[in-house]
């Protein structure tokens, strides 16, 4: 058998042709995925030259004229930049602390739950939520905060004013994290839960033997040793914090503009001016601003979790 | 039951110290709580559905029905665009989730074995498609003037089919599994295509069940791609249709239309709501039969291969 292979190496070479030759069929199924993502992810990369061009349908991506900066000048002169990229990033930021600190304390409850029927039902409702598409949560949205809608009842029960939500931005960005806790929390306790149940028992054994007691144990003992989860989790998702999520926040606010102060982020922003077809060159100079950045920040917090972790590194 | 629970419980037995009472009654709460948090659209989402149009409009939503009514129901199923918007939804559902299984299993087996040279290679270029991308104009050129993909079906199943994510974690399922087994089939002489057949994938059962799931959520909850690329309302996925709901005038005015109403006299309001319990119904039910998958699952995937 060894001898065999040997003689076929010799054959073949081992080149990139030979490496081909010999393990044809795994790289012939790898083929399909490897197309696509050439196809799907690479030529649109490829693409963000229109940023540099003066675009037009006819000419398309690689015949329209080039015009240097022009696009960028035009980007930068203009103050939705300033505004668009601090909600994507200040709204994320809100997303990352409010949903990691929610999921924590959740999880941290979760063990201490007794009853194993409790705690499977309880578990199965606060993941719910996550399989729920913001088509449907932007559909009960209104009758939550609408103008009938139960907050508007309450506050009219306590004989308070009703506020028009959808018509003033100020609670927006609350109402946003509020919608995030509802559909990731229950989910991001997943991850938690599984990392505490693996603690060493023995360390609590011998707490528990020197008296501590139970607040103790998840004070002094849990959340320290949860500590770097928490981190590592955190700093990854930090490194898409330049990506606004357009699922969540286009289904949510549409093209109510009232709400745009507070609300737009870079991709709804990109998504608006493609639709309006004006200067797709434009639209596409948003997206190059936002991959590049977005691109050194991945680096950025990539390098600072290896610099604390290496094993929780991506790359 | 782990041995923390055990010991746990054994303590209790002993003695219920003050501690223990605190703690156990602020978990109960906060959990009953958040919980309501989580399940109060959900109820108010039915009670709606099933009041009359009159006392939504004069009294607002509800959380239980002062009069109960199933004419917003009956209106969603005799307009019949449910059914249609259900079909495709249905259809990107299961050819979506069968072909990109197909897919990610073709490149992540391979990827999950260490005699191929180029691995290295492969994983860095999909690899790197998760930190940088081209965004939405180029990819929106692409698919609507290059490959004029607009108003196909297919539109919503092929841009979508490989993600990336899933297909790592599909990786690192594989790379669990021993490779005592491969390699014996391999000296039996079997190929790798009947190894991957006939030895991986009958025990990956629960890693391709959990990616399968998440394949089959993300198709079945998508608008976004519907949103740019099919003008025809009956090629509209559930998601794309109850979203039109909410925004346009137009979808209601159909709906009049076909059922034959005045546009006043329609009950929007539950229609809304109803469509929604629809649209989420099937979720609903399946999801306490397939939860224990999502929740393995990222617990696999997130072991680093």
């Amino acid at each position: 058998m060894s001898r065999n292979l040997m003689k076929n190496k010799q054959f073949i070479g081992k080149g990139l042709i030979g490496e081909l030759y010999k393990r044809k069929l795994l790289y012939a199924m790898m083929s399909v995925g490897i197309i696509w993502t050439l196809i799907f992810a690479y030529i649109p990369m490829a693409g963000l030259v229109v940023a540099f061009k003066k675009f037009n349908y006819t000419d398309g991506i690689f015949k329209s004229p080039w015009t240097g900066f022009d696009n960028f000048k035009f980007l930068f002169a203009n103050k939705d930049l300033i505004n668009i990229t601090y909600n994507t990033v200040y709204i994320n930021l809100l997303f990352i602390l409010f949903s990691t600190a929610v999921s924590v304390i959740l999880a941290l409850l979760f063990v201490e739950i007794k009853s194993k029927v409790f705690k499977r039902v309880s578990q199965s409702i606060v993941i719910l939520p996550y399989f729920i598409s913001w088509a449907v949560v932007s559909m009960f949205l209104q009758g939550l905060i609408g103008d009938r809608g139960l907050i508007n009842q309450l506050f009219a029960g306590l004989g308070m004013e009703k506020i028009m939500f959808y018509k003033e931005d100020t609670y927006w960005r609350a109402i946003l994290v509020m919608l995030r806790i509802w559909q990731g929390a229950g989910f991001g306790t997943i991850i938690y839960i599984a990392t505490i149940t693996g603690f060493d028992t023995e360390i609590y054994e011998a707490a528990r033997i020197d008296g501590a007691n139970r607040f103790q144990l998840i004070s002094k003992l849990t959340i320290p040793m949860l500590k770097t989860t928490i981190v590592m989790l955190t700093l990854m998702s930090i490194g898409g914090i330049f990506r606004g999520d357009f699922g969540m926040i286009y289904a949510l606010i549409g093209d109510n503009s009232l709400l745009y102060r507070k609300t737009d982020v870079i991709d709804t922003y990109v998504y608006r001016a493609l639709r309006q077809n004006s200067n797709l060159g434009f639209s596409t100079a948003v997206s190059f601003y936002q991959s590049t950045v977005g691109f050194v920040i991945v680096l950025a917090s990539n390098w600072l979790t290896r610099k604390l972790d290496p094993d929780s590194a991506l790359f | 039951m782990t041995m923390r629970d055990i010991n746990q419980v054994k303590k209790i037995k002993k003695k219920k110290g003050a501690d223990a009472i605190v703690l156990d009654t602020i978990v109960v709460l906060v959990i009953s709580a958040f919980c309501l948090f989580c399940l109060i659209p959900f109820v108010m989402l039915v009670a709606t559905s099933f009041e009359t149009e009159i006392n939504i409009l004069r009294e607002g939503y509800k959380l239980w029905p002062s009069q109960f009514t199933t004419k917003a129901y009956q209106m969603v199923f005799d307009a019949g665009q449910i059914g249609k918007a259900y079909g495709v939804t249905i259809f990107i559902t299961i050819m979506g989730t069968l072909i990109s299984m197909l897919v990610t299993i073709m490149l992540a087996y391979p990827l999950s074995i260490n005699k191929i040279k180029y691995k290295t290679q492969v994983t860095f270029f999909i690899y790197f498609t998760m930190l940088f991308n081209g965004g939405l104009v180029p990819t929106y050129l692409l698919i609507s003037k290059y490959l004029d993909m607009r108003n196909n079906i297919w539109v919503m199943i092929i841009p979508v089919l490989l993600n990336p994510w899933n297909m790592f974690m599909m990786k690192n399922f594989f790379r669990s599994i021993p490779e005592e087994l491969s390699e014996a089939a391999y000296i039996d002489g079997a190929h790798d295509l009947q190894i991957l057949r006939k030895v991986i994938l009958p025990v990956s059962v629960p890693g391709l069940a959990t990616i399968g799931l998440f394949y089959a959520l993300g198709y079945w909850n998508q608008w976004y791609n519907a949103m740019l690329y099919i003008d025809h309302s009956s090629l509209y996925p559930l998601q794309y249709y109850i979203m039109n709901l909410t925004r346009s005038i137009d979808a209601i005015k159909e709906m009049a239309r076909m059922t034959g109403q005045a546009i006043g006299s329609l009950p929007s309001n539950s229609i809304r709501m109803a469509t929604t319990v629809v649209t989420i119904g099937p979720i609903i039910f399946i999801y306490p039969f397939v939860q224990k998958y999502f929740t393995s699952g990222i617990m696999v995937g997130s072991i680093k291969g």
